[in-house]
């Protein structure tokens, strides 16, 4: 017990973990959004190129949140600009924009900051989630899971039968950016946490395990939130008490339910009887 | 209200566009389609009226525009020249009297959705943002799984059902969506001939009992005498408007395929 309590004493502690688990939540709703639009390379460009952001933030010595946040506008405006002019696919945009986006970011990065700001960034810090970034964190999640549950039913019909969407009147370009709106917020917020190379893995790797295990989207999205919030927690406690990384520490425990989850499924299909 | 911004593209609006009695299901005028890029038009002077309670099929050949004449009617591509009136109105304000089965190559079967979800996306039209489905969407679509006797599968993955059972979970959702027009592309590829008489069977009802209109592209000959009212041969134009056993014709389908026709064989009198 003590084990557990011990570190949440010091406030930075505490805040660190809540910051975490609010993250873990907003990843872990959109996941199976990312995992099932496949739109896993769309979440990782996202949390590249809000590196000139970030810096931008840093400069003018205002909350990084911000900074990411504007930069993640423009890549998603740019790339659905680029591609809907018909002449690019959008992948093909999204790796031009993204890696000139990330680019732009480490030069002036290497200009401004440290060493250690550059791997806080990069690689996360969660233990220094200031109050304001706790703040932020609880409004993304809470926009997220609202969005979520609100346009569910949308959502689900303009990614499977966006002819069928249009012909109803409801237009999957504009269930697109709402997606694509929530994405962006969660990727900002959980750079803090995980940072930029490893944002993926919470966008991506709790979808991934929960369809290992059901076929169900609430059930999927239920499963992931677990799993996600369960990964930051080990994660967070080996970090603490092993003095390793956070960021990394909490995506290896989500890489170690996916195995889970591999052999669990293994094990489901054995069981199933073989229709004749 | 929020809903009503997100309404203005016709997505759960009321549809308060009542038919004008005794008007025509469907016309369209004078269309024209290209799509960017391409030199020719894919739709030439296309013209044609389809009354309530037809049954119509659109035959031709691939890329001969069926598909596009079909999405200019959902307002999937853009109209450019021509218009269509669906039951006396323009045709991208009347989204609750069209319901399409499109073709399955648009669809994401992987996605997990079940049968259930699926049909009741049919009600969605009626519904808009952020309501719930009510008793008589429940009731609707309970009622459009029977028919397409699919109700023993509710709960499974529409990816794991065989291509027959989806298309029938398909012309389920357009039931429950209960529309007075409805459009079928292609909706026999990959089907097996159980589901192709029950999908037949059920769109004799709707167009001889409901009076409901009913276009199926098409590229197979052989149901057309069978269980059509009417077959429009379309090869970027109109090339032959009538009964089927009056279009199908040596001539006609030389001109709609580009190639000759064995003209001492008629399967239809045999």
């Amino acid at each position: 017990m003590e084990f557990i309590i011990e570190p949440l004493q010091y406030g930075f502690i505490l805040r660190g973990l809540i910051g975490g688990l609010f993250t873990a939540a907003a990843c872990a709703t959109l996941s199976a959004f990312v995992v099932w639009r496949g739109m896993s390379f769309m979440g990782d460009a996202l949390a590249h190129s809000v590196l000139p952001g970030i810096v931008v933030a840093y400069i003018l010595g205002i909350s990084l949140l911000w900074g990411a946040l504007g930069a993640a506008s423009f890549v998603v405006i740019g790339i659905g600009l680029i591609s809907s002019k018909g002449n690019l696919r959008e992948d093909t945009a999204i790796g031009v924009v993204f890696t000139g986006f990330f680019a732009l970011g480490i030069l002036m990065l290497s200009r401004v900051a440290t060493f250690s700001d550059l791997s806080h960034i990069l690689f996360g810090n969660i233990l220094g989630v200031s109050t304001q970034d706790l703040i932020m964190m609880a409004v993304v999640t809470v926009i997220v899971i609202a969005g979520t549950f609100l346009s569910f039913k949308e959502i689900v019909t303009a990614s499977f039968d966006p002819a069928h969407s249009t012909a109803i009147g409801l237009s999957p370009a504009l269930v697109r950016y709402i997606v694509l709106i929530m994405l962006a917020l969660t990727t900002v917020v959980a750079i803090q946490t995980v940072g930029v190379v490893l944002v993926l893995a919470l966008l991506v790797t709790p979808g991934a395990s929960a369809s290992l295990v059901s076929r169900r989207l609430p059930s999927i999205i239920g499963l992931s939130l677990l799993l996600a919030g369960l990964a930051t927690i080990i994660g967070f406690y080996v970090s603490f008490y092993i003095d390793l990384s956070s960021g990394p520490s909490i995506v290896l425990a989500l890489t170690a339910e996916f195995l889970i989850c591999i052999l669990i499924r293994k094990i489901k299909l054995k069981n199933v009887k073989k229709p004749i | 209200m929020i809903s009503s911004i997100f309404s203005r593209f016709g997505y759960g609006g009321v549809c308060n566009l009542p038919a004008e009695s005794h008007s025509t299901a469907l016309s369209c005028n004078n269309l024209y389609h290209r799509y960017p890029g391409n030199q020719a038009d894919v739709l030439q002077n296309v013209s044609l009226e389809v009354q309530p309670g037809e049954r119509v099929a659109l035959v031709g050949p691939n890329g001969a525009g069926k598909s596009t004449l079909l999405k200019l009617i959902l307002g999937i591509e853009k109209l450019e020249r021509g218009n269509i009136v669906v039951y006396g109105h323009p045709a991208t304000q009347c989204l609750h009297r069209v319901a399409i089965v499109p073709q399955r190559s648009t669809v994401d079967w992987n996605f997990p959705v079940t049968v259930r979800q699926v049909v009741m996306m049919g009600r969605f039209v009626h519904l808009g943002w952020f309501k719930r489905p009510g008793k008589i969407d429940h009731e609707a679509v309970d009622s459009a799984m029977e028919t397409m006797e699919i109700t023993n599968l509710a709960d499974r993955q529409v990816g794991e059902l065989s291509g027959g059972q989806q298309q029938r979970v398909m012309l389920a959702r357009t039931l429950a969506h209960d529309a007075d027009l409805m459009l079928l592309d292609e909706p026999l590829n990959h089907v097996d001939i159980k589901t192709q008489e029950l999908i037949f069977h059920t769109l004799e009802k709707i167009t001889v009992q409901d009076k409901k209109a009913v276009i199926v592209s098409t590229h197979d000959l052989g149901v057309l005498t069978v269980h059509f009212s009417r077959a429009i041969f379309l090869d970027k134009k109109i090339i032959a408007d009538g009964t089927p056993k009056d279009v199908l014709t040596p001539d006609t389908i030389a001109k709609a395929y580009g190639f000759e026709f064995h003209k001492d064989y008629q399967p239809w009198n045999s």
